[in-house]
């Protein structure tokens, strides 16, 4: 028997294997930049589609108009996707096999969701720049100080933190990426619509207005456009959370992370270990 | 050289009320290769699962280079590598951005990964595909690949689940060069497959798994010599002559079977001073034949012979594992 040169293997930490596999997310982005395309083109396509196709005929009291509410609106669905961004990647990896290999590797198992995590919302946050950049081009502007600004920014990406726990929780469950497109489509859909995201809420039907008032993606978009000065006079009635916004989606972020995180492992691991 | 690479005791895995794996154990010396055979559904799969530390046990337990797979999963995780059923390398990296990866994850030496990918790439006949992106790779390329990925840390053991299925003959024949090779440097080889020929090729010892239970276990030789004798077979070149060979052969053999369709008389071996004598009579008569020979019991015949049905038919996807309740009656 002859002996061969066995190489050191040395003990890396859960950040570094989670960065090893963040970059190989971001190298197949640079692979196929079409999978950019839900946080470049379809938001710029949704922006321009609702400020002058629907916009004209929305009214809204904001000072600066339509397409100025319209921005953190289209920012909260967008943020809202990168839970559809994670379950596809996460999906795909599982179906393939991937996930086993690097299961079989002497890794921490949670850097597959971590890296997954860290690119997901890298790749959501893209999306934020470019419909930036695209407000700012139709005329959006932030009319806050620096820190709220910031903080609406902030609020956007933890919420897209939380959506990410809800992505690991469905790719986990889903066998094919098929599924994955169904289930997402079904639901996020009507969740980002049935909101104040696109139209004011006091002209719905008053169960719709309800509704739309007390779901989360409200309690965000609301919150992001009075931290941006987008927002328009609250209108008679409204309920609680569009009093709160802030608050209301800091909470929910909390509370959506702290139900679907241990959701979201718990079903990974029987899907892997099982 | 006899230290145990890996060891299996009384492996156990239920997935709900179907018991996939139901108490396998052996065990696979150093340096060797031990073929884990049997049909779809067999629970080869589970069983690998099980000792790459994937899956937990129900019961019983592993070791791998020395360690447990439920007390140290870390420790044999570091020991060893594994290539699925499926070639699980990443379509849209390159081959050396693949290696690159796992070489990464295994926490090694940047200027050690760099160097040992080249390696790997030239051994493996990749290292002119070594810069494009796996997806354009064709399947047998794939399958060198995610074998080049398993080994770049030179793991001491290695598992290799249904390494060749999907491959066209030629690419089969080089990849079992290239594990041939892997085990005159030392590696130990698992391997499961549902190619008796593979196991033949290969292994140096076979375990023959059937409905989550080991039917068999010895050297490819062992389980030949099990399932009967060898027989004595005359191909005649003429299918006229074939009754007169026969007559000529029925005095020397205790039973002779006579095969019209492959002009074939088939009669239980007597060794191989019989085989001369028999050949030398019909060289006196005559009559001319394309073939004399002993054929032994290919592992086709004793795997029907140890299961009663061929290797072919089993339940469905080994990854479920479990059999349809049907199919539990022999």
């Amino acid at each position: 028997m002859s002996t061969i040169e066995r190489p050191e293997i040395r003990t890396t930490g859960l950040l570094t294997q989670s960065w090893a596999i963040a970059r190989r997310n971001f190298r197949h982005i640079r692979r196929m930049p079409e999978m950019l395309l839900d946080v470049t083109i379809q938001p710029v396509m949704f922006v321009l589609l609702f400020a002058y196709v629907f916009g004209s005929s929305i009214d809204v009291a904001t000072p600066a108009g339509y397409r100025a509410f319209l921005l953190a609106g289209i920012m909260a669905q967008t943020v809202a996707f990168a839970s559809f961004i994670v379950a596809v990647g996460l999906t795909a990896d599982l179906d393939k096999g991937i996930v086993d290999r690097m299961r079989s590797l002497p890794i921490n198992p949670a850097a597959v969701l971590v890296g997954r995590s860290i690119s997901s919302l890298a790749h959501a946050s893209i999306g934020l720049v470019v419909m930036s950049l695209t407000g700012l081009v139709i005329g959006w502007r932030i009319h806050t100080n620096v820190f709220e600004a910031a903080l609406g920014y902030l609020l956007l990406l933890g919420w897209g933190f939380a959506m990410i726990w809800v992505g690991i929780w469905v790719g986990s469950a889903m066998r094919s990426v098929e599924a994955v497109n169904g289930v997402m489509f079904a639901t996020m859909f009507p969740i980002t619509f049935l909101a104040n995201t696109f139209a004011p809420t006091d002209r719905m039907p008053t169960v719709l207005r309800f509704i739309a008032e007390w779901n989360p993606i409200s309690s965000l978009t609301q919150a992001v456009r009075e931290l941006w000065g987008n927002d328009q006079p609250l209108a008679e009635g409204a309920a609680f959370p569009m009093h709160h916004p802030i608050p209301f989606t800091i909470g929910w972020i909390i509370l959506i992370t702290a139900v679907v995180a241990p959701l979201a492992i718990r079903t990974f691991r029987s899907r892997t270990a099982g | 050289m006899t230290r145990p690479a890996i060891e299996a005791e009384g492996l156990v895995k239920h997935f709900g009320d179907t018991v996939a794996v139901d108490g396998v154990s052996f065990v696979v010396p150093e340096g060797t290769v031990l073929g884990l055979l049997g049909p779809n559904g067999a629970g080869k799969t589970t069983t690998v699962r099980m000792m790459t530390t994937l899956t937990r046990p129900t019961s019983g337990t592993a070791r791998v280079a020395g360690h447990d797979i439920l007390d140290d999963p870390a420790a044999v995780r570091r020991s060893m590598g594994l290539t699925g059923q499926a070639a699980t390398v990443d379509e849209l990296l390159t081959g050396r951005e693949n290696l690159r990866l796992i070489g990464q994850l295994y926490g090694l030496d940047a200027g050690y990964i760099t160097r040992a990918s080249a390696e790997l790439l030239e051994r493996f006949s990749l290292a002119e595909a070594g810069d494009r992106i796996a997806k354009t790779y064709s399947g047998g390329m794939r399958r060198r690949l995610d074998l080049a990925v398993s080994l770049i840390a030179t793991p001491p053991v290695l598992f290799l689940d249904e390494p060749t299925t999907g491959l066209d003959p030629r690419s089969r024949v080089e990849l079992w060069e290239v594990l041939r090779e892997l085990v005159k440097d030392g590696t130990t080889l698992l391997l499961t497959t549902q190619y008796l020929e593979e196991a033949d090729q290969l292994a140096d010892n076979i375990v023959v798994i059937d409905r989550g239970t080991v039917i068999a276990e010895g050297t490819p030789l062992q389980l030949k010599d099990r399932s009967g004798a060898a027989a004595l077979v005359v191909t005649v070149s003429h299918a006229d002559d074939l009754a007169a060979a026969e007559a000529l052969m029925r005095p020397h053999v205790r039973e002779v079977h006579l095969d019209a369709g492959a002009r074939q008389l088939t009669a239980p071996a007597e060794g191989l001073g019989h085989m001369t004598r028999v050949a030398g009579i019909f060289d006196e008569s005559g009559i001319v034949l394309d073939d004399i020979g002993l054929k032994r019991p290919s592992l086709d015949d004793v795997f029907l012979h140890l299961t009663g049905h061929r290797a072919e038919d089993g339940a469905e996807d080994d990854q479920t594992a479990g059999q349809p309740a049907g199919e539990v009656t022999r």
